[in-house]
């Protein structure tokens, strides 16, 4: 069956220790594991995928243990390591488990950090190399394409990839849920220590305008503002800077509150009640807790990010089960697409002897009768050709259409010997 | 005509189920399903609309089922022409159960037509029916908005980003909604009311007559005349604004039914 044809060998972040990978990292070259797996005898397409959690082989062809022993030979080629001890690092997966493995991959559903989208480029760009080294053939053409696909639907469907799982990136989430997009917005970075300058590189990365930096001592906060082409304060400035800044991320080392909730009443009103975002990444905190009470002002200290990203993760798990539902369903199609690919054979073979055994008997019988005007020869010929589709719609639909996938096996082969195809002289002229 | 109403409502039910469902699982297919059968049904609706006119030769507007379709119809019309200059995520989930409440309610009421009297017959009274409608669909529309954002911002505050945090759009999308809706609905309730007032003075021979429906059209009017009016001056927007947004369309349906309901008078449909 096709489907046992396709197998994955690999090694990940679960089956081995960093130590480990980093023997078989191939980043700086791929091409050569590739070439050289194409080489091995029963290997009839493959393709080679190498990132810092994961290298993986996935080949079609006779999956037989000394095609598989070759091609792991190479991934560990390398390392040092005995065949034993590299058995033991990696693992393998055939037929649908493979089919199931890869959309799970392309998903990030693999991933060390679940969701993340880098895998889906780098699954991709190892598909490119090896269509460019023409390593893939129509299974795996129609697997890796269908893996994009399945991710994409999963991206969409589910919220996987949705929630933001680090404190920086969960900020700028945030951000972006209270403020809109964040371009042509005003960040106030209080305190200039590297938290600071994290943050705010985050942010100008996200399009964030202007910068400006409010410090104890002036001279640190000028040279932080230079690099961000921002402007630089003194901290006492802070409440009347506060009125035009759409983001405040403080970081100061003060060992008291530096923003009370009374002067930030007025603060509001000066702003017309913009809306304000207030991170408070100090230990002890900067911002006064109750700030967050009054309206239009969205304060997060660095427990309640924290307490964020964990929910987060959760949730990214729990869209991870309902993923997994989308990739049981689509091997499942991709299994049937398999099967049907498998009768194309049978199907094209039946056909074929059948219409040389209908043009022979057609032959025969106008032959016998020389007297028949162009339109009776038409009529007879028509008459043969439709006596053939009718008695072949059955068949054809019993074949495909025939439950699980073992009973499409024992169907295909009693469709097999029913016809007489695998009788080498069924070519019609017996008798 | 009885059986295209219903009709009309059926593919407003099929769009309401789909676009709550897909607000539940995300599925993209389930999304494009439920925008065609929101087009099939406002086109419809619209058809329908059409034919009344034509058989009737009148607008739409004067009974009690002839209004509330016609409100019906304004909001799915606004909410189409709103998707079509810029997108709010997941709004139809919030929409159309809005719009099927209305077409239920049609549908449960008598629909054939009100013998209107000579006075009452009116292109004002016409004018001023759609008019003031088309507002109402668009202070619908920020009401909708309002309940979106204090979904939002509840999750924002409590620091728990849930089930609405990623169905929802931001804050910022939604304010923009709140004053996108109001600097359209307003003007065209100002001018509904003033075309009210021209009705009024050719049928009663006053232009203003203290009556309930008249008296609560001008609390709406003032509702949204001060929302406005603090929201370009003092910057009463955002939370506040979702908050006047609700209050104002409790005011709008208040006008529509509670009037005639408890208060009585003499509009064409007050029963």
């Amino acid at each position: 069956m096709l489907a046992e044809k396709i197998a994955c060998l690999g090694v990940n972040h679960q089956t081995a220790p960093v130590e480990i990978r980093e023997k078989l990292a191939f980043a700086d070259d791929c091409l050569s594991p590739l070439v050289q797996i194409k080489e091995i005898v029963g290997c009839d397409e493959c393709c080679f995928l190498s990132t810092c959690n994961r290298v993986e082989v996935l080949l079609v062809g006779k999956a037989g243990d000394a095609t598989i022993a070759a091609a792991r030979d190479v991934l560990f080629a390398d390392s040092g390591l005995s065949g034993a001890e590299a058995a033991q690092y990696s693992y393998l997966f055939t037929g649908s488990a493979a089919i199931n493995h890869v959309f799970r991959v392309a998903a990030s559903l693999d991933s060390m950090v679940l969701g993340e989208p880098q895998i889906l480029g780098q699954l991709k760009d190892a598909y490119r190399l090896a269509i460019e080294h023409r390593a893939t053939g129509a299974i795996l053409h129609r697997l890796l394409s269908k893996s994009f696909s399945v991710a994409k639907r999963i991206r969409t469907e589910t919220s996987i990839g949705g929630n933001a799982v680090s404190i920086s990136y969960a900020a700028v989430q945030l951000a972006r849920k209270i403020l809109g997009e964040l371009t042509g917005k005003t960040v106030l970075l209080a305190g200039a220590g590297e938290m600071a300058e994290l943050a705010a590189e985050h942010l100008v990365a996200q399009g964030v305008a202007k910068v400006v930096v409010a410090n104890r001592t002036l001279e640190r906060a000028v040279t932080l503002a230079r690099r961000f082409n921002g402007e630089a304060v003194v901290l006492g400035e802070l409440a009347s800077r506060l009125a035009d800044a759409d983001i405040l991320i403080s970081s100061t080392g003060s060992p008291d509150l530096i923003l009370r909730k009374e002067a930030m009443t007025p603060v509001m009103r000066q702003r017309y009640h913009r809306p304000v975002f207030l991170i408070d990444i100090a230990v002890p905190r900067d911002l006064d807790p109750d700030l967050n009470d009054l309206d239009n002002v969205y304060l997060y200290d660095i427990d309640d990010l924290q307490q964020v990203v964990v929910a987060n993760k959760g949730e990214r798990r729990r869209e991870a089960d309902r993923a997994e539902l989308i990739v049981a369903e689509e091997t499942i199609k991709f299994l049937h697409w398999l099967e049907n690919m498998e009768l194309t054979p049978t199907i094209t073979e039946l056909r074929r002897r059948i219409d040389v055994l209908r043009d022979i008997e057609l032959n025969r019988t106008l032959a016998a009768l020389p007297g028949l005007s162009p339109e009776e020869k038409k009529a007879v010929t028509m008459m043969g050709t439709a006596l053939v589709n009718k008695l072949l719609h059955y068949p054809l639909m019993f074949l495909k259409n025939s439950g699980a996938i073992e009973q499409k096996r024992a169907n295909l082969s009693i469709f097999r010997k029913m016809f007489g195809l695998d009788s080498d002289h069924g070519s019609g002229d017996e008798r | 005509m009885e059986f295209l109403f219903l009709l009309v409502f059926v593919l407003y039910l099929g769009a309401t189920i789909t676009a709550m469902v897909c607000f539940f699982n995300l599925n993209q297919r389930l999304r494009l399903m439920a925008r065609t059968l929101l087009w099939a049904a406002a086109g419809l609706h619209t058809s329908y609309l059409v034919i009344r006119f034509v058989v009737y030769g009148q607008t739409p507007v004067a009974s009690q089922h002839e209004a509330v379709s016609f409100f019906a119809w304004s909001l799915a019309v606004a909410y189409l022409a709103f998707r079509w200059r810029y997108q709010v995520k997941n709004f139809a989930a919030f929409v159309l159960p809005l719009i099927l409440a209305l077409v239920l309610v049609a549908l449960s009421v008598p629909g054939q037509v009100v013998d209107l009297a000579p006075a009452m017959r009116s292109w004002w009274m016409q004018l001023h029916g759609v008019l003031a409608l088309l507002a109402n669909a668009f202070f619908a529309l920020a009401f909708c908005g309002g309940i979106m954002y204090l979904l939002q911002e509840r999750e924002i505050k409590r620091k728990r980003m849930g089930f609405f945090s990623a169905r929802l759009p931001s804050l910022e999308a939604l304010d923009n909604l709140n004053q996108h809706c109001l600097t359209i609905g307003f003007p065209l309730l100002t001018l509904g009311i003033i075309s009210g007032a021209l009705w009024g003075r050719q049928a009663w021979g006053d232009f203003w007559q203290w009556n309930p429906k008249e008296v609560w059209s001008l609390i709406t009017w003032l509702i949204y005349a001060a929302m406005i009016h603090q929201r370009f001056t003092v910057g009463w927007r955002r939370r506040r604004a979702a908050i006047m947004a609700i209050v104002g369309f409790c005011a709008v349906l208040f006008t529509l039914w509670g009037v005639s309901f408890f208060l009585g008078g003499d509009h064409p449909y007050a029963g």
